[in-house]
């Protein structure tokens, strides 16, 4: 247990944390790296899955590419990546060593639960409740923007959120392929022998990483109360404040219980 | 692709070439690649068997006491929360460098996936199917083995197969403590600008998987006929 003790020492030692290549430094560069790969995967996944889902097409693409997702090591893409000439291990900005190849990675990998969850909240707002909308003759725009939108917000928020969970575990994994990010912190500590160190930054990664996940679920929950109107009206689980955001129950034992409800581990 | 090179040519996967795909590198380094599979194989076989272990009797406490259940759940969702590069070392001070660490680390992953699905799929087996055990004189451990948990097969199959499938890729981080299976390839292919070898363990990395996956989807059929042809 001398090497917990030391690692306390390690994290109570200012120097370790300030300055270029400190702590500080590295935790705000892979938080800048996380919410930039989410907000481009966001921005690039949330239309089209939301649009399919409207049309109540693709699917079984949309539903299992968090399947395929899962399949792929992100180790392996961000090892291929790196090695790519056109990406590289060159500088990006702010965003460090390797900050294209881990950008484009993160962003790929935060795509899956964005995708599934989006289209499933659209795809699963009721027939009933399409159909009066139908009826009050709302034209497909309205009642994707005053229907199906606010509906399917609850799961679209718990897929953004599985997302930047995910999107901080690789980021941190960047690090084994002299990636940037707080990951170097524990990759230089395992390497050269200095294991409080390597603990310490552990220490670090999983603090931040529970923090994370407590303030998006509370953000979620503050979404899915915001609305209390629409509470209620879908068939939905709204337990996805407890859990690591539940996808809708999608059937009883038929196997899909949880497929696609739980975010891929990097 | 030319099998046989001669002594002046460089192969394919030579440092001046270095291709992607080289077939010489899959005949010259075979022994490697089926070293590192095995290696691989081994851990996600041992991670997952003991998350198996874990994941039962903790779905069982979670079904026979309510309240326990949020708190089951709510430590996997936050042991998932972890980053696999984060988890290893926090293991390292009870386990070492050893393969451990790494097996650990991730039947606990799977823990979260597979107790969720458990808890779920007990859940599912509707109340008159009990009753009518129960009537029938079942004692609790018979009502379980025979009739709950062959129920609650399919989902507990699924969440199997999510598990497999997220430990084969995690495997790979394993490299951290060098026990990382063809994780171990991608760290040194990388730290050597060796493309054929990184091409190579990714490429079987998610092999493994599919087969994997497949392979479980069989015995899920196999295990449960009565559930064909009711659904896909």
């Amino acid at each position: 247990m001398k090497l917990v003790i030391d690692t306390m020492a390690w994290l109570g030692d200012g120097a370790n944390w300030g300055g270029s290549g400190g702590l500080w430094h590295l935790m705000l560069q892979q938080l800048l790296l996380t919410f930039t790969a989410l907000g481009i995967a966001v921005v690039v996944g949330l239309p089209v899955a939301l649009w399919l889902g409207h049309l109540g097409r693709g699917g079984f693409l949309a539903i299992n590419v968090a399947g395929v997702g899962r399949a792929v090591p992100t180790f392996a893409v961000l090892a291929l990546l790196v090695m790519w000439e056109p990406v590289g291990t060159d500088h990006l900005g702010p965003y460090g060593r390797a900050g294209l190849a881990t950008l484009i990675a993160l962003a790929a990998f935060a795509l899956p639960p964005i995708i599934t969850n989006a289209y499933v909240g659209v795809d699963e707002v009721p027939r009933d409740v399409r159909d009066a909308a139908d009826g009050m003759g709302m034209s497909g725009w309205q009642k994707f923007t005053r229907v199906e939108l606010p509906l399917a917000l609850p799961l679209i928020a718990a897929g953004v959120r599985l997302a930047l969970v995910q999107v901080w575990a690789t980021a941190t994994i960047a690090a084994l392929v002299a990636g940037p990010g707080l990951g170097n912190v524990i990759t230089a500590g395992f390497y050269n022998g200095d294991y409080p160190k390597g603990l310490g930054g552990a220490v670090v990664v999983a603090v931040v990483a529970l923090i994370l996940e407590v303030s998006a679920a509370m953000v979620q929950r503050s979404l899915q109360n915001a609305r209390p109107d629409t509470r209620g009206d879908a068939p939905r689980d709204t337990e996805g404040g407890n859990h690591a955001g539940t996808t809708a129950g999608r059937g009883g034992v038929d196997g899909d219980v949880t497929d696609g409800s739980i975010g891929l581990r990097g | 692709m030319t099998l046989s090179t001669g002594a002046d040519e460089p192969s394919c996967y030579s440092l001046y070439v270095n291709e992607w795909f080289c077939g010489d590198y899959y005949v010259d380094r075979k022994q490697e690649l089926i070293d590192a599979t095995i290696d691989h194989l081994t851990i996600t076989a041992l991670a997952v068997l003991l998350g198996l272990a874990m994941a039962l009797p903790l779905a069982l406490l979670a079904r026979r006491f309510p309240r326990m259940e949020a708190t089951v759940l709510g430590v996997c969702t936050g042991i998932y929360t972890l980053p696999s590069l984060a988890l290893f070392p926090l293991l390292v001070p009870f386990t070492g460098l050893t393969r451990t660490t790494v097996v650990l680390g991730l039947a606990l992953y799977s823990l979260t996936i597979l107790v969720r699905n458990m808890v779920e799929g007990l859940r599912a087996v509707p109340d008159d199917v009990i009753e009518a055990a129960t009537g029938l004189g079942y004692s609790r451990s018979k009502l379980l083995w025979r009739v709950e948990l062959p129920l609650a097969l399919p989902p507990i199959m699924a969440g199997l197969r999510i598990a497999t499938v997220s430990t084969v890729a995690l495997t790979t981080v394993g490299a951290l403590v060098s026990y990382g299976g063809l994780g171990n390839l991608l760290f040194t292919g990388v730290d050597g600008d060796f493309r054929a070898q990184v091409m190579a363990a990714s490429l079987i990395c998610v092999a493994i998987a599919l087969v994997l996956d497949l392979l479980l989807l069989v015995v899920q059929r196999l295990a449960t006929p009565w559930s064909r042809g009711v659904r896909g």
